[in-house]
């Protein structure tokens, strides 16, 4: 009942061990924080010194998590709007680009109706922004459903398109003609979502575990949340079950999308105040990390999201550090974390031990030497 | 010259890259492991074999590097996936995410440094003066000849050499394979490095012929294009061939219509390739119903105590 890999046997559980399971995720941060102390030592950059102002920057004081709670926000929506879907096996790797079309829209409110009292103005921004974020899903959701084609390449594509798209605008119509780059008009008070405390934190935050709370609940309590966790457990077992299965591929992507959405709202709304096509440092790509290691739920999208909210926080630090650190080491520390996560679930799943010589393998079954 | 010859010279040399990349994804898909890394395994094969031609002042040696580089990643993707059978779609984006950090962080310095060599236009005697087709075919560079005679090598290994036969097997059901004692594990360890190889040789395609040097993320996509291109060529070398001509061939239009001075913006005509691909893939999905000639294997773990 085991399978050997090189000297180790793999003897496979009965159900994946959830203390394991726990382990495994909190183990895969620190090897990814060891690997990347490789990389950095092969730079010769300071290992302890850069890993330091990480921390500092990022958790270290009220303001510093503060930063890492606006950067947590985006990527609790992207890691929740790849985690809604994984649950029914679908990949939306396409968080980045509904990210952008969400913000699009909101943006669209913004320049129309900047005279809008703020509150109304807000409503109807996050209401866009949705819709948005739905709307670029909703094509792969479609041809997924009703033609099987491949959503994880349909969604991609579409990253490329939105982002296309945004510069496309902010060179035309969109253009604050007064400023040298082109960006949009910077939005009116109105357009922006309050921010909390004196820093850069926003209402976007709320938003986010809004969202969180409801996926949270919906997934669990209502007859949707159970269909999305059948069809994900046993496609055939649902269709015996009649569960609309093609309708329901439709309704979760337009889901995802649109928390995807609503996570650019929250940028051009909160953060940036305009829109130009490099409001996202990879949070829609980020989000599938996030979701990974979250393990699909909403209490563990939200857990991972800070996590790694902190960890783009502090790798921007490093730019400005005494010995200034390329930031594409946040890519690396994110790369080797999400490897070693997926590739340490193996410890979850089979019990591992060394390979018994063949003499030993004999006794084992027999007992009995001639 | 006629200017759609030269259109099409351009095409080719363009889409060249994306053959080569496509071609590895074929191979490694067909064995039945999707790499989704191909974006990640282009970018390091581009940084570190154009850094090793600056260091050594050798084409060869760094195409060799970027082989050797691509491969590399391509094995930590066969541990990951067939010896610890994690989720061959989380372990490919982790080698992207990974590789266009990595790649960003050791070319940190060579950024915009000039290139000292570059592969250039070398005409075939003879075969160049062929009308039409000889300028677009034969009046490229080293590589293109490389890719032609890689792709015409990849189809007859896969269909007509008992190598093929055997890796196709593994993509189709490994458990039968397993069963006429073909080797599961080597075989895909085999055509994902193989596979890596080439979309290292891809990378480097860009950095040594197509735009000498190196700037971060300079691939720009194309490592995805050719994912969805291979489900375009239904998983053959000869598809790739054509669809990254085809692909190339909407790069070129891009630079004719500026060219010419087509008043189309640059934003809207760099989304060509990306909806394309999402035609390319509607339309095989319509054309071929459900299983479009997918391995039936792929993307499945393969674990002899399940079979």
């Amino acid at each position: 009942m085991s399978t050997r890999v090189g000297p180790l046997v793999l003897e496979r559980r009965a159900l994946p061990s959830p203390r394991v399971m726990g382990a495994v995720r909190g183990g895969a941060v620190f090897l990814g924080l060891l690997v990347g102390a490789v990389v950095l030592l092969a730079g010769s950059y300071p290992v302890i010194g850069s890993y330091k102002t990480m921390v500092s920057n990022a958790f270290g004081s009220g303001d510093a998590f503060a930063e890492t709670l606006v950067s947590a926000a985006p990527l609790i929506l992207t890691g929740l709007a790849v985690a809604v879907a994984a649950r029914m096996l679908l990949w939306n790797i396409g968080a980045e680009g509904q990210l952008y079309m969400g913000a699009t829209f909101a943006t669209a409110c913004a320049l129309t109706f900047p005279g809008w009292p703020r509150p109304l103005l807000l409503a109807l921004m996050v209401a866009a922004g949705l819709f948005g974020g739905a709307f670029w899903a909703l094509g792969p959701g479609f041809l997924r459903a009703r033609l099987g084609v491949n959503e994880i390449v349909t969604t991609l594509m579409l990253n490329f398109v939105a982002i296309a798209w945004v510069s496309y605008l902010v060179h035309g119509t969109w253009r604050d003609p007064e400023i040298q780059f082109p960006i949009s008009k910077e939005f009116t008070t109105s357009a922006t979502l309050p921010s909390l405390f004196g820093t850069r934190l926003h209402v976007g935050l709320f938003l986010a575990l809004a969202a969180a709370a409801f996926i949270w609940l919906m997934l669990r309590q209502t007859r949707w949340g159970y269909e999305i966790r059948v069809i994900g457990e046993s496609q055939s077992a649902a269709r015996y079950a009649g569960m609309p299965t093609q309708r329901n591929i439709v309704l979760v992507m337009l889901l995802s999308g649109a928390l995807a959405g609503l996570a650019g709202m929250g940028e051009v709304s909160g953060i940036v105040h305009h829109i130009e096509p490099n409001i996202s440092p990879n949070y829609g790509y980020t989000g599938i990390i996030v979701a990974t290691l979250g393990r699909f739920s909403a209490s563990g999208v939200v857990i991972a999201a800070v996590l790694f909210g902190g960890l783009q926080v502090g790798g921007f630090a490093l730019q400005t550090a005494d010995v200034p650190v390329p930031p594409s080491i946040v890519q690396v520390l994110q790369g080797a974390i999400l490897f070693i996560a997926v590739g340490a679930e193996v410890l979850a799943r089979f019990r591992i031990g060394w390979h018994k010589p063949p003499s030993g393998e004999r006794e084992a079954i027999g007992g009995v030497e001639p | 010259m006629n200017s759609w010859v030269l259109t099409l010279q351009v095409a080719m040399a363009a889409g060249v890259t994306l053959v080569f990349a496509a071609l590895g994804e074929v191979i490694a898909e067909r064995a039945g492991v999707l790499n989704l890394g191909v974006e990640g395994m282009m970018l390091m094969g581009a940084v570190t074999g154009f850094m090793a031609m600056n260091s050594t002042g050798s084409l060869a040696v760094g195409v060799l590097v970027a082989l050797a580089a691509g491969a590399g990643m391509g094995l930590l993707h066969a541990l990951l996936t067939v010896s610890l059978r994690a989720s061959q779609i989380v372990a490919g984006l982790a080698l992207t995410i990974f590789g266009t950090g990595l790649s960003a962080y050791i070319g940190r310095n060579v950024v915009g440094t000039p290139a000292e060599h570059s592969f250039n236009s070398i005409s075939i005697p003879g075969l160049h003066d062929i009308p039409w087709l000889g300028p677009i075919l034969f009046e490229q560079n080293l590589l293109v000849y490389v890719c032609y005679g890689l792709v015409a090598a990849a189809w007859i290994v896969l269909f007509r050499l008992r190598l093929g036969l055997h890796l196709r097997a593994v993509g189709e059901s490994a458990g039968t394979a397993d069963a006429m004692g073909v080797g599961v594990v080597v075989m895909r360890y085999g055509a994902v490095a193989t596979g890596g190889a080439l979309a290292g040789l891809a990378g480097a395609y860009l950095s040594l012929a197509v735009s000498p040097g190196w700037s971060e993320g300079m691939t720009a996509g194309r490592g995805w294009i050719a994912i969805g291109l291979v489900i375009f060529a239904r998983w053959s070398p000869l598809g790739a061939l054509a669809g990254g001509f085809l692909f190339g061939f909407m790069e070129a239009l891009n630079f004719e219509a500026q060219a010419i001075g087509i008043t189309i913006s640059a934003d809207l005509l760099s989304m060509l390739p990306y909806l394309f691909t999402i035609l390319a893939v509607v339309v095989a999905a319509v054309a071929g119903g459900r299983r479009l000639g997918a391995p039936a294997g792929l993307g499945i773990p393969y674990d002899r105590e399940q079979r």
